[in-house]
């Protein structure tokens, strides 16, 4: 958020809010983060269930299982969550199209990559933009040290955590800052960023590192470690969950504080900033 | 469309990113989904996998598979893919316990031969306990007994330009009959201390199900390497010309050679 040129318009300050770089590197976030998390919903299907432990057939119930079964003449989709089953006919498990006929696959066609059942090519997808998601990352990281982008946007301050209580009740009340205040990130919206981008992209791409079972080699037992292999296929699964928990409120949050005003900062790189004085 | 005169600028926004995005994700599908059937896209997204086998081979080439004790043993070994093989000839050798059946070894070898499966047992053989990951994303755990695959390559001898072992199956993929199962692995794998030609699972003669009388055991690769009614042992240097020429049954079918991850 380097503040150079500043141009002044009737409605405020326009000044360049995202440099180039972080720009690019967002924007490739969203294309493989996109990919990834349909593309993974393809592999998922291949075998809708999740285990905690090292394998999947250890005499214990799966946590989470997407199936079918027979209800009367009729096959309906059923989801086990710990024990408890949910009819999810239409929304997981089973399908019926608009002849009538009934199609199973635990996430539906609309959410994943390839749109049909295809778990040879969902890989390929996964793997491709597996790689270039992580060049991405680490690119990210290394230039956020570098420029210091992390040391002066992203690492709160003293005042901020003084200020976390407010910026709580802010949020609560969709108020955003206005003014200069609105030229930094807020303490919680920096909390959200680092702990996404230092705890949670990490851990989902160890758990897929440990899904291989080339890759479990390198240190035998390092697996064991997060709860064997199928621990890991399960907090893989629920990491992506809560990345897309986390793109939610951060689209949320870009609709009610100016959708406009952040796709041209996130473009172009310039955000406007209304002057204290203005109206509102 | 809009029946709701007093709807506002901002629900008016709304709705049309809702339309949008809605639209964005439906040409973000059918583009993926054409792209998967094109013949150059696949090609461009195999770099992932071939990156992931470069670095995988030249960092860990050699390491271990991770070993389990009996607490960790599955109730029972799951039986994927072929239960039985549908193949007469194949029939008739369980029928006999496979007494009369033959392991054929031929290929790019000093010492082509056949081995029985007594001879096979008597040969020098590992026992391990051992993860198996199916490509599908299940593991389940087995204890496994069998000839270490390296010991019977020392004594066939593989000439120097040997690259591959293809290992020829009886169970067919297809209800005809046709379509004989097939994998291939390296040299590096083929002389793995893990790699085994298994005959015994969880101190039992391996059943059927998990394909009696011999199959491989390739550790530290997925479910569909590890091939199951094992006829044929051949040598190669290239498996360009059997069968779909991409070195086993669900290479032909478009999973990846390489099964580390």
């Amino acid at each position: 958020m380097a503040e150079t040129e500043a141009s002044y318009s009737r409605d405020g300050v326009l000044y360049y809010r995202h440099r180039l770089p972080v720009r690019i590197m967002h924007w490739i976030n969203v294309v493989c983060l996109t990919i990834l998390f349909m593309s993974g919903l393809n592999i998922f299907n291949a075998h809708p269930a999740l285990n905690w432990g090292k394998s999947s057939y250890d005499g214990k119930e799966p946590l989470l299982e997407i199936g079918a079964k027979m209800s009367g003449e009729r096959i309906i989709g059923v989801t086990r969550i710990a024990g408890h089953e949910f009819d999810t006919t239409d929304k997981l498990g089973v399908f019926y199209d608009a002849a009538g006929e009934a199609n199973q696959r635990a996430f539906p066609t609309w959410i994943t990559v390839p749109s049909t059942q295809w778990l040879a090519m969902a890989r390929e997808w996964h793997f491709f933009f597996a790689w270039l998601f992580v060049i991405n990352g680490i690119c990210y990281v290394a230039w956020s040290v570098f420029s210091r982008h992390l040391a002066r946007d992203l690492a709160p301050t003293k005042q901020d955590w003084r200020g976390i209580g407010r910026s709580i009740v802010d949020h609560l009340k969709f108020k955003h800052p206005q003014g200069e205040e609105a030229k930094r990130y807020n303490v919680l919206q920096k909390l959200a960023y680092l702990a996404v981008i230092f705890v949670l992209l990490p851990l989902v791409i160890l758990m897929g590192l440990a899904m291989s079972p080339w890759l479990d080699g390198v240190l035998p037992g390092w697996v064991d470690l997060v709860g064997g292999r199928q621990a890991a296929r399960t907090l893989h699964f629920i990491a992506a969950w809560l990345l897309v928990g986390f793109v939610l409120i951060h689209v949320f949050e870009v609709i009610v504080s100016g959708l406009w005003n952040h796709m041209r900062s996130m473009i172009t790189g310039n955000y406007r900033v209304r002057l204290e004085a203005d109206h509102e | 469309m809009n029946d709701n005169p007093k709807l506002s600028r901002r629900q008016l926004l709304l709705r049309g990113l809702g339309l949008a995005s809605g639209a964005a994700s439906g040409t973000l599908l059918a583009g993926c989904e054409k792209l998967s059937r094109t013949e150059w896209f696949p090609k461009i997204l195999g770099a992932g996998e071939s990156v992931n086998k470069a670095i995988h081979k030249t960092l860990i080439r050699k390491a271990m598979a991770q070993e389990f004790t009996p607490a960790d043993l599955s109730p029972s070994f799951r039986s994927n893919g072929t239960d039985v093989p549908e193949n007469p000839e194949y029939a008739k050798l369980a029928q006999n316990q496979f007494a009369d059946w033959k392991l054929k070894v031929d290929g790019l070898v000093e010492q082509p031969g056949e081995y029985s499966l007594a001879q096979l047992r008597e040969m020098p053989s590992r026992t391990q306990i051992t993860r198996h990951d199916c490509v599908e994303g299940w593991s389940a755990i087995a204890k496994w007994k069998g000839v270490r695959l390296a010991a019977l390559l020392e004594s066939i001898k593989p000439k120097p330009e040997a690259r591959f072992v293809v290992f020829h199956c009886a169970d067919p993929m297809e209800a005809n009959g046709a379509s004989l199962y097939y994998e291939s692995i390296d040299m590096d794998d083929a002389f793995h201390v893990q790699t085994l030609l298994a005959y015994e699972l969880n101190d039992r003669t391996l059943p059927v199900a998990n394909g009696a009388p011999i199959r491989l055991r390739v550790e530290r690769q997925l479910g569909y390497k590890h091939a199951k009614y094992i006829m044929r042992m051949e040598v190669v240097d290239s498996f360009a010309k059997i069968a779909g020429g991409k070195g086993g049954y669900w290479e032909d079918q478009g999973y990846d050679w390489y099964a580390g991850v």
